[in-house]
């Protein structure tokens, strides 16, 4: 009955323990010796048959006999074998003497499999393990949108330009940069207060010329200094604070454009420069 | 509704101005069924409030000006770091007690230029090609520093040996599912280590410029916002990873900005336009560090001795509580 057995469950009806795939069919009965569903290693349809198990890290050799067929809590006889590798598989030859070449050669198969196997596992312990934590999703939601607005009140790049120009007025960088005219600056501010109640324009005036004056000689100075000249003329132009610092094209712009009074120009401050409209040309021949 | 709001609202499309709409006082827009129609009429109510709104302010401008000089100073919007609950362990710049302890902790030496910082960047076991890049570029940022790769090797042998190699610090870079997830900083000579949880972690080619790599020079160091003793050593850890000495020719900036626990990390190229304007252009990575846990020794997590840990529920608790 064996074969009757397959015939019904193996190849036409509904067996609980096959599985299908594409290619080939799956047993997924513990005791099946080799895991494929196949006439010989179906544990149900054959009525002698022996299998490796391990349990907690021991192996047992499992039989069935036909005598057995009767008792299923009797069925499956349970062996343990040998820790040793060698002696286990003498056991095994030694308690499946006289069965089916294919049955003891599977079973030696699948013992040396388990064995190796166990071997790993032991040597993974021995190492440092990943310890798995879970995560939380509401925590990292929240840690991700308080990030973002962190982020969004930090306004990163405001902050970092005000510490550099901090530094630069408390002379940290020492003598790299020349920028004397935040000094003179510093005096014009203090003459412009003083003068605030007149509305003095020829006074203002004379200070622009002046101004004006020293501010080209530096320019020319400055434009002796490549990277400042290229950037004098590119910050007029693009007005903005981050761009690329790429010199070829600011520097073909800045041929085109105006002679170099115009950066001068407009790096005074707006102050309240009051012209007479007769001297304004004048102004300009001079600084011609 | 009353009739005389379907008359209005069955004009689909074509809304007629929002004029004063007087609503029976019993009447609320959500109880309108329809959809369309309830829709449409909480749009008016919007655009109301929106008027009115803009009247009360244009109102109060004008008293303002009226007053002049005697108008109430203007009020200041509160912002989670104006309403930040007091921290009693805030540094005052002038305490002698926190300057003589950081006279004598371990990075004395470094600060007065007795050690060079040395740095050996590593990652935990198989990093995958985004924390490998990361290190690379990392390690461009930080001068003196070196990448090893970590075949298995567990840390605690790790240590000594770079104590033998005259390292001064150790980075190692956790990394979950292929991205970089974590930062644990370990100052060498027995010095302490802080652990940190690494997000939104940019490599250079993410960032949107054109600029060019980061020269050899050494870079300039920005701490931004380290109040608190807690964020005064975190600070000060993390400057003592760079050269004391700055190449301003170099003009590169590493910046540490603290907000709200989060410290942000950029590297900058900076250029002064004049005396009033620098422009910057982003290189380098950028990253985002948030503190766990502070260790008083080098790297061990069972019996190390924790300075500080962030316990969730005691600490999470206030969202105007910050603790760097």
């Amino acid at each position: 009955s064996p074969q009757v057995v397959w015939d019904t469950l193996g190849n036409r009806q509904f067996c609980s323990y096959k599985i299908t795939t594409k290619t080939q069919n799956f047993c997924r009965n513990e005791y099946n010796l080799t895991g494929l569903c196949n006439r010989s290693s179906c544990p149900l349809a054959n009525s002698q048959y022996a299998t490796v198990r391990e349990e907690k890290g021991r192996c047992y050799l499992y039989m069935k006999t036909i005598e057995r067929a009767a008792f299923p809590r009797r069925l499956w006889e349970r062996v343990l074998l040998n820790k040793n590798y060698e002696k286990a598989l003498e056991e095994i030859d030694e308690n499946l003497i006289y069965w089916p070449r294919f049955i003891r050669h599977k079973c030696k198969q699948r013992f040396t499999k388990i064995t190796q196997y166990l071997i790993r596992i032991r040597k993974l312990t021995l190492k440092r393990q990943r310890k798995i934590v879970p995560l939380r999703r509401k925590l990292e939601r929240r840690e991700k949108r308080r990030e973002e607005k962190a982020l969004i009140a930090a306004q990163l790049d405001n902050a970092i330009e005000k510490e550099l120009l901090e530094r630069l007025k408390q002379d940290t960088y020492g003598d790299i940069y020349n920028f004397p005219i935040h000094a003179f600056d510093k005096a014009l501010q203090q003459q412009e207060e003083e003068s605030e109640s007149e509305s003095d324009a020829q006074e203002d005036e004379e200070d622009e010329e002046d101004k004006r004056e020293f501010v080209e000689a530096e320019d020319s100075d400055l434009s002796d200094f490549e990277d400042m000249d290229k950037l004098e003329t590119s910050s007029e132009e693009e007005q903005e604070e981050e761009k690329e610092v790429e010199e070829e094209p600011s520097h073909s712009k800045s041929k085109g454009k105006a002679p170099l009074k115009g950066p001068a120009r407009r790096k005074r401050r707006y102050i309240e420069i009051e012209y007479e409209e007769e001297t304004e040309p004048a102004t300009k021949t001079t600084t011609a | 509704g009353g009739s005389g709001l379907l008359g209005a609202a069955t004009e689909d499309g074509a809304q007629p101005a929002p004029e004063r709409v007087l609503f029976p006082p019993t009447f609320s827009v959500s109880e309108i069924k329809n959809k369309q129609r309830r829709h449409f009429m909480f749009l008016r109510w919007k655009q109301q409030q929106r008027k009115e709104k803009l009247a009360a302010k244009k109102k109060r401008r004008k008293e303002r000006e009226a007053l002049g000089d005697k108008a109430p100073p203007k009020a200041v919007p509160k912002t989670i770091e104006n309403q930040r609950v007091y921290d009693e362990t805030t540094v005052d710049p002038n305490d002698e007690e926190v300057a003589f302890d950081e006279a004598t902790d371990e990075f004395a030496p470094y600060f007065n230029r007795q050690t060079v910082p040395k740095i050996l960047i590593t990652t935990s076991d198989r990093p995958r090609g985004r924390t490998v890049r990361f290190c690379e570029q990392l390690a461009t940022v930080i001068p003196n520093s070196h990448v090893y790769y970590r075949r298995g090797l567990a840390l605690k042998r790790i240590i000594p040996q770079c104590i033998a190699r005259d390292f001064t610090d150790l980075i190692v870079i956790n990394e979950d599912r292929k991205i970089p997830n974590g930062l644990v900083l370990s100052h060498l000579p027995d010095g302490p280590t802080a652990h940190f949880r690494m997000s939104s972690v940019r490599l250079r080619k993410e960032i949107k410029r054109k600029g060019k790599e980061p020269t050899e020079h050494v870079p300039e160091i920005i701490l931004n916002n380290f109040t608190t003793r807690l964020g005064h050593s975190i600070g000060r850890m993390l400057a003592s990873l760079f050269p004391h000495d700055p190449q301003f020719i170099g003009r590169q900036v590493a910046t540490f900005h603290n907000q709200r626990d989060y410290i942000f990390f950029r590297f900058h190229r900076y250029i002064f336009k004049s005396e009033k304007k620098v422009g910057i252009q982003e290189l380098g990575p950028r990253f985002t560090l948030k503190l766990r846990s502070l260790q008083k020794g080098t790297f061990d997590s069972k019996f190390g001795e924790y300075e500080w840990i962030h316990k969730r529920r005691e600490m999470d608790t206030s969202r105007r509580k910050f603790h760097l």
